[in-house]
């Protein structure tokens, strides 16, 4: 925790911030049907793609059929990802002659792809065909993430509206989240990191005759273009098995710092879009700061635990005991303990350093992360919209102090909106909870870890942590390339993407219905101190007392045994 | 039903524009203006590819710099890491046979602390860099087997050090250029 690295940590969160200011207002008048700098442009190619789906623009959905086309759009997504993979020995870009993917591995890989998680069972270099990469996953990358900013919007737009039965058309939302946004900043994105060293070619392997004699074979391919929009998306999918470990995914310290504000600044953008969409910008900025607060100290109790270095290592002769294994020597430790908790803040799952080999504290860090439900800034869209449910939470618990109907933004929540806010909260931390439960207690659960003691434990928490809450960062010793877990794994992903967006596209439709309150001056205020106080209070006492039992087992013993010296 | 319709038509259309045709675009353009980083940043002496200047290569030869341990013995074609925890057996074994290997090898006192990036495996597999301290652990080492003077390797090392920039990246050099250059420098052992 040096001066130099807290300031360059400082330099990346208001680089961060003063470049997601502007895109959270752009993105504001991309939904709200205004007029911006690219509609010149990209207005024509709009409207000819609805032409050609047969879609009426002006024509908006209740909530459940917005709901529906989601699912839908799920579905037809998962089928198409499934049958891309099976039948990947038969079409064309194959230069490395894979043959078709196993069935329970494309199910698990289509699922994760389809819900913005990007857990891989697989090697990217050694699996996938560069035609399932691009025509199969780079697609999923885009769409995916477009899914959740879609329906963030169409959740805020229930809180605008006044006795209104729509809130929005999906197709629309999705054609201009992927048009207006994630296809320009990919480009841009994708450029720099070519001109960086990152790979974008349809060759064959190379083979390479090193200075010892030996011949290495070095994996390229598309990269480039698919590691652009996995950061942009909060995908977090690797085009290699290391993801941003890798040289060619991640080559200098520039690309580390430009692939980590490219997976935070739309998380970051929507809190102020919300804002400049209820037209109360400091809502936005309570948001901002509650989010901010929380991120913040993650990443400096992740920091200050893993520069203290591993007490075993030090012992040894390792000198000072730094944790270097599972990090690059061009990433440096600060960026691999910061990338690590922005990863799991957001839900990009991306790594530039292997999880399962930092020090107990930063991963229980990441575990918490996730395990609230990526509330802090979180997948794009759906992050905010976890977020959303904590407010709705504390006005709720608010209310019951003083005796007062809660609200929020003036609507007035009901029964029904705390049952959906609590379905969006609760079902993740179930399914964590209890698939885990069911893996450390079977054989197939236990046969498939790399660590022994209590860190075999936090690698099964943490998968399924990352998988319920669709983050898709592993600690990546656990070998779950096996029928049990490519199924478990899959449901968990299944469940925590549907079960967070689906409620909250039924509390929008109930709030759309509803009239304005005006406030009085017992109204307690979402943009005040106060309110970011409570808020932040209920985050950590909902997440603390769901999983203090597990992370005391996991993480917290092993920081004990660590420091006695205990090995497994 | 239309929304089904509307939904397979959706996916076909985002299918070709962001699966075919933004790849597509970024290929064509990074091959016409970045071709030496989209193909690799590939060495090549005499014609022939000797590696990539992003992608370590395993150097154990006592007369090379020798680069991080990797888990994937620098397999190219399949990247990797070790994965192993912080109170792994299995990792402090390895860990203590390194240190014992590189103080032999370097006729390092039996108390002297080892840098870590020397004895602990990368993320990916294929770590192209050494810090500075390692490089210059292995100049006595080097200089005698080559018979060059030390003073010429650390100029050697000197030439290639990239710093650290606020914590991003650490003060580093690149394994395989600084071997590229060692071998250009004229040895004088007299055995030949």
């Amino acid at each position: 925790m040096t001066p130099t690295n807290l300031a360059g940590i400082f330099l990346f969160l208001i680089v961060t911030t003063l470049l997601a200011y502007p895109l959270g207002e752009y993105m504001a008048l991309v939904f709200t049907d205004q007029k911006t700098f690219l509609t010149p442009v990209l207005s024509p190619i709009e409207k000819l793609f609805y032409k050609i789906c047969g879609i009426d623009e002006k024509k908006e959905m209740s909530w459940k059929t917005y709901a529906l086309c989601l699912l839908l759009f799920s579905l037809v997504g998962i089928i198409g990802l499934f049958l891309i993979q099976i039948l990947q020995g038969h079409l064309p870009f194959n230069p490395e002659k894979f043959k078709g993917v196993k069935w329970d591995l494309s199910f698990n890989t289509a699922v994760s792809f389809v819900t913005n998680t990007n857990w891989q069972n697989y090697a990217g270099e050694t699996t996938m065909s560069y035609l399932t990469q691009m025509l199969g996953l780079t697609v999923q990358n885009f769409v995916s993430a477009a899914a959740g900013i879609a329906v963030l919007i169409a959740m805020i737009r229930g809180f605008i509206r006044k006795t209104s039965e729509t809130i929005g058309n999906f197709w629309v939302d999705l054609t201009r989240s992927v048009l207006y946004i994630l296809l320009p900043l990919s480009l841009i994105l994708a450029f720099i990191l070519a001109s960086q060293g990152v790979v974008q070619t349809l060759a064959p392997y190379v083979k390479a005759h090193t200075l010892q004699g030996k011949t290495q074979t070095i994996a390229v391919g598309p990269a480039a273009s698919q590691i652009a929009i996995k950061q942009l998306g909060t995908n977090g999918g690797g085009f290699f098995n290391a993801n941003s470990a890798h040289p060619f995914e991640n080559p200098t310290p520039f690309t580390t710092f430009l692939e980590l504000l490219a997976e935070f600044i739309i998380p970051v953008a929507l809190v102020f879009t919300y804002g400049a969409m209820v037209k109360e910008r400091k809502q936005g900025w309570a948001m901002y700061w509650a989010m901010m607060v929380l991120c913040a100290a993650g990443i400096l109790t992740a920091l200050y635990f893993e520069t203290q270095g591993n007490p075993i290592l030090k012992k040894m002769g390792v000198a000072h005991g730094t944790n270097l294994e599972g990090k690059e020597v061009r990433i440096g430790v600060m960026p691999s303990v910061l990338w690590s908790v922005i990863t799991t803040d957001t839900s990009t799952g991306a790594v530039d350093s292997m999880h399962d080999s930092m020090t107990p504290i930063p991963g229980l860090i990441q575990i918490f992360n996730m395990a609230i439900g990526e509330a802090i800034f979180g997948g794009v869209g759906s992050g905010l919209m976890m977020m959303i449910f904590y407010a709705l939470i504390t006005m709720f618990i608010a209310g019951l102090m003083i005796g007062r109907t809660p609200e929020f933004l003036g609507k007035k929540l009901g029964p029904y909106e705390m049952v959906m806010a609590s379905i969006g909260l609760l079902s993740s931390p179930i399914t964590l909870l209890i698939f885990s439960a069911i893996a450390i207690s079977l054989p197939a659960g236990l046969s498939a870890l790399t660590n022994h003691g209590t860190h075999g434990l936090s690698e099964i928490l943490y998968a399924y942590a990352s998988t319920a809450n669709n983050n898709g960062s592993a600690f990546a010793g656990l070998n779950s390339n096996t029928l049990f877990y490519n199924l478990t794994l899959g449901f968990a992903m299944l469940l925590g993407r549907f079960t967070t967006l689906i409620p909250g596209l039924a509390v929008a439709g109930s709030l759309a219905k509803k009239r304005l309150t005006p406030g009085t001056a017992a109204t307690l205020r979402s943009d005040t101190l106060l309110f970011v106080v409570m808020l932040i209070g209920v985050v950590i006492v909902v997440g603390a007392l769901t999983f203090l039992p597990p992370l005391t087992l996991g993480p917290f013993l092993e920081q004990l045994m660590m420091h006695a010296g205990r090995t497994f | 039903m239309k929304e089904i319709k509307q939904a397979l038509m959706v996916f076909i259309l985002m299918t070709i524009l962001t699966g075919f045709l933004y790849p597509m675009a970024v290929t064509g353009i990074a091959q016409e203006v970045f071709p030496y980083q989209a193909n690799g940043s590939l060495i090549k002496q005499k014609n022939k590819v000797v590696g990539s200047q992003l992608i370590g290569q395993s150097f154990t030869s006592p007369k090379y710099f020798n680069s991080r341990p990797s888990s994937i013995s620098y397999n190219a074609a399949s990247s990797g890491a070790s994965n192993l925890g912080p109170t792994s057996k299995q990792l402090m074994e390895e860990v203590k046979k390194r240190i014992q290997k590189i103080r032999a090898a370097n006729g390092l006192s039996p108390n002297q602390p080892v840098p870590a990036d020397l004895v602990l495996g990368s993320a990916s597999g294929l770590d192209p860099d050494i810090t500075v301290q390692s490089a210059l652990l292995q100049v006595p080492r080097i200089a005698k087997i080559n018979c060059i003077s030390p003073a010429t390797l650390k100029a050697l090392i000197q030439k290639n050090t990239i710093h650290s920039f606020l914590g991003w990246g650490m003060t580093r050099v690149n394994v395989l250029k600084l071997n590229l250059e060692l071998n250009k420098v004229q040895s004088h052992c007299s055995h030949g």
